[in-house]
């Protein structure tokens, strides 16, 4: 069976102005490759400056990737920018849940009218037909009608984590990026999102990327894990074996700085550059 | 914790606590009405001791720490005591209070970059904490601060601008800020929140190298139960503005005797195994949403008609002080979730 997701050979680099010699050049991804099987969660995880949501970006289409595919069930994306009338059906194949859902609700915008606004622009003009549709988001997020006329502001945090959900799901996407969706959490709410996660994926059978720092999180979310550093994969493969035997330093490194009972802080060894 | 100190052999008094604050209450002005924010709040702190006060968003834990530096909204109402070294902070005159901060108080904040002058550099921002000592002493301190919190080419840093700092490096700025003028008591407000997890162990052990070698106190927060057991002696659970269970930290984990500290353990994701997670229904509340009863009633999976009806005052449980009507019948059941989780 085809991956449905597949990556390969993805590079990003991006040119910043500075320094005497002009522009220099940030290799932000480099030479990427991984595959997702329909149904899979794999996980991404890294420190700040690996290149984790670059990845993200590149899936999703925010961004264009300097060389390299993607290919979702067996198609390549596209290079941006997207041909107006091949848009819809991009953005329907991959969508992605961001950390802070305060940022990417719009703020003034009622919990229906955001949901309906993706439904009229992707599916159907009927009315009727999306209003139960939205009842029926809201349902598998965990919400319930009483949160329809709400705006973000007016929610908790984790009911707009769970609003941001059910508006990635109402394109009906194939795969569902989620860059740091947990990370901002308190944790009692969480662990309500982490096993709604869990729940929707059995239940309509998504395809997950998770991008994540937090080593706990990627352990209960994924089948299959990346761990990057400055851009590269160090190490890749089942997630359990990963976790209870790290083959690269860098994940060992990663692993041993979990906060844990018994557990106290240590000064790494030397390494300027990654200060 | 709030047991008494044993009087001295001698029989002279006891020296008072270094911070000691009793039933603390603080009322803040929220949408034009008076609201609760943290109520009956008592714990106290000896020299070289830490503890770590550990809640969700809204528990009151930062507006706890901040009641401690008097950088409460302007207006706000304190009640209850807040002492430092036996003195109540809040009866300082603006002289005793500037002098306090300046010589008695480090602060450490999540946001370092919110809290330094981006126009000045680094070697401006440390010196002006040791501004009353002659010029050539405070290059020469601000490097030495510099290097002890594992900075090499300090000579360097100290002419460059906060921008031109990594987030964890600049932290590391903040703490030698912070240590510089010899402070007694460290206020350190989630540290290491917004760092990668190599950094805040590099930061934490750096910081607890320097509590150590000074004997400073720290009062630390956050949300991290696994981050305070292991930098702090004592921890403070708080939960709608109340410490619900205090405890030390380093059986925290196997003896926790509150439902809420119980269920916070058993909700975290764990790297060392997979398991559908233990979840505390509902969202954390403030202190002025909770009724006459536990603050917890509400979201307690154990609670009774009791719960909802008589607010629990702490009870002295072993070496724990929880504030549960159950505590005594539920420990069994508490240790069994434990056990899954």
């Amino acid at each position: 069976m085809p991956a449905l997701l597949e990556v390969e050979n993805l590079r990003k680099v991006y040119r910043a102005p500075g320094g005497k010699r002009g522009a220099h050049e940030l290799v932000a991804v480099d030479l990427l490759s991984f595959q997702v099987q329909a149904g899979g969660s794999v996980a991404i995880v890294g420190e700040s400056g690996s290149g984790k949501t670059t990845t993200a970006r590149l899936i999703a289409g925010l961004e264009s990737p300097t060389s390299g595919v993607i290919r979702v069930d067996g198609e390549a994306r596209k290079p941006l920018p997207w041909p107006r009338g091949e848009r819809a059906q991009l953005a329907r194949q991959v969508q992605m849940v961001y950390q802070d859902p305060f940022t990417s609700l719009d703020p003034s915008q009622t919990i229906q009218a955001c949901l309906d606004e993706v439904l009229r622009c992707h599916f159907t003009q009927d009315r009727k037909e999306r209003g139960s549709r939205i009842s029926e988001l809201l349902g598998q997020c965990g919400l319930d009608d009483r949160h329809r006329h709400r705006r973000p502001r007016s929610l908790s945090g984790g009911e707009r984590q769970r609003a941001a959900i059910a508006r990635a799901l109402a394109a009906g996407p194939q795969v569902l990026i989620l860059d740091e969706a947990v990370s901002a959490l308190d944790v009692s709410i969480q662990a309500q999102i982490l096993n709604l996660l869990a729940s929707l994926r059995d239940a309509l059978g998504l395809t997950y990327v998770f991008i994540s720092h937090d080593l706990g999180v990627v352990r209960q979310v994924s089948d299959e894990c990346i761990v990057m550093h400055r851009g590269a994969a160090v190490e890749s493969g089942v997630t359990e074996n990963i976790f209870s035997a790290p083959r690269a330093a860098y994940t060992r490194q990663l692993l041993d700085a979990i906060p844990r009972p018994g557990w106290a802080p240590k000064r790494r060894a030397a390494d300027p550059a990654s200060l | 914790m709030n047991t008494p100190a044993p009087s001295r052999p001698d029989g002279t008094a006891p020296e008072p606590p270094l911070l000691d604050l009793g039933g603390l209450r603080v009322e803040l002005k929220i949408g034009g009405l008076w609201r609760t924010v943290v109520q009956g709040v008592s714990l106290s702190l000896e020299a070289a001791q830490a503890v770590g006060i550990v809640g969700e968003s809204g528990s009151g834990k930062s507006v706890t720490v901040r009641s401690i530096a008097r950088l409460l909204p302007r207006g706000a109402r304190v009640g209850g005591e807040v002492r430092f070294g036996g003195e109540p902070i809040w009866a300082m005159s603006r002289a005793r209070l500037r002098r306090f901060r300046a010589r008695d108080l480090g602060i450490v904040y999540q946001d370092p970059r919110a809290h330094v002058n981006e126009m000045h550099t680094i070697g401006d921002f440390l010196a002006e904490g040791i501004r009353d000592q002659p010029a050539g002493e405070r290059r020469e301190r601000s490097i030495a601060a510099l290097q002890m919190t594992g900075i090499h080419d300090a000579d360097r840093r100290l002419m460059q601008y906060p921008h031109q700092l990594s987030g964890g490096l600049l932290q590391r700025v903040m703490i030698a800020a912070a240590i510089l003028p010899g402070p007694r008591l460290l206020l350190a407000d989630e540290p290491t929140t917004a760092l990668d997890v190599t950094t805040q162990s590099e930061v934490m052990a750096i910081l607890g190298e320097q509590r150590h070698a000074r004997r400073l106190a720290m009062v630390f927060i956050t949300h991290d139960l696994d981050l305070a057991a292991a930098v702090t002696d004592t921890i403070a659970v708080m939960y709608a503005g109340t410490i619900v269970e205090t405890g030390p930290s380093a059986t925290m984990h196997e003896r926790a005797r509150h439902p809420y500290t119980a269920g916070l353990l058993a909700a975290r994701p764990q790297p060392t195994r997979v398991a559908s997670l233990y979840t505390i229904p509902g969202r954390p509340i403030a202190a002025y949403e909770s009724g006459p009863g536990c603050v917890f009633a509400s979201r307690c999976a154990y609670a009774q008609p009791r719960c909802l009806e008589a607010r629990p005052t702490p009870r002295q449980l072993g070496d724990h002080l929880v504030s549960c009507h159950r505590a005594e019948e539920l420990q069994g059941a508490l240790h069994q979730a434990l056990e899954r989780a």
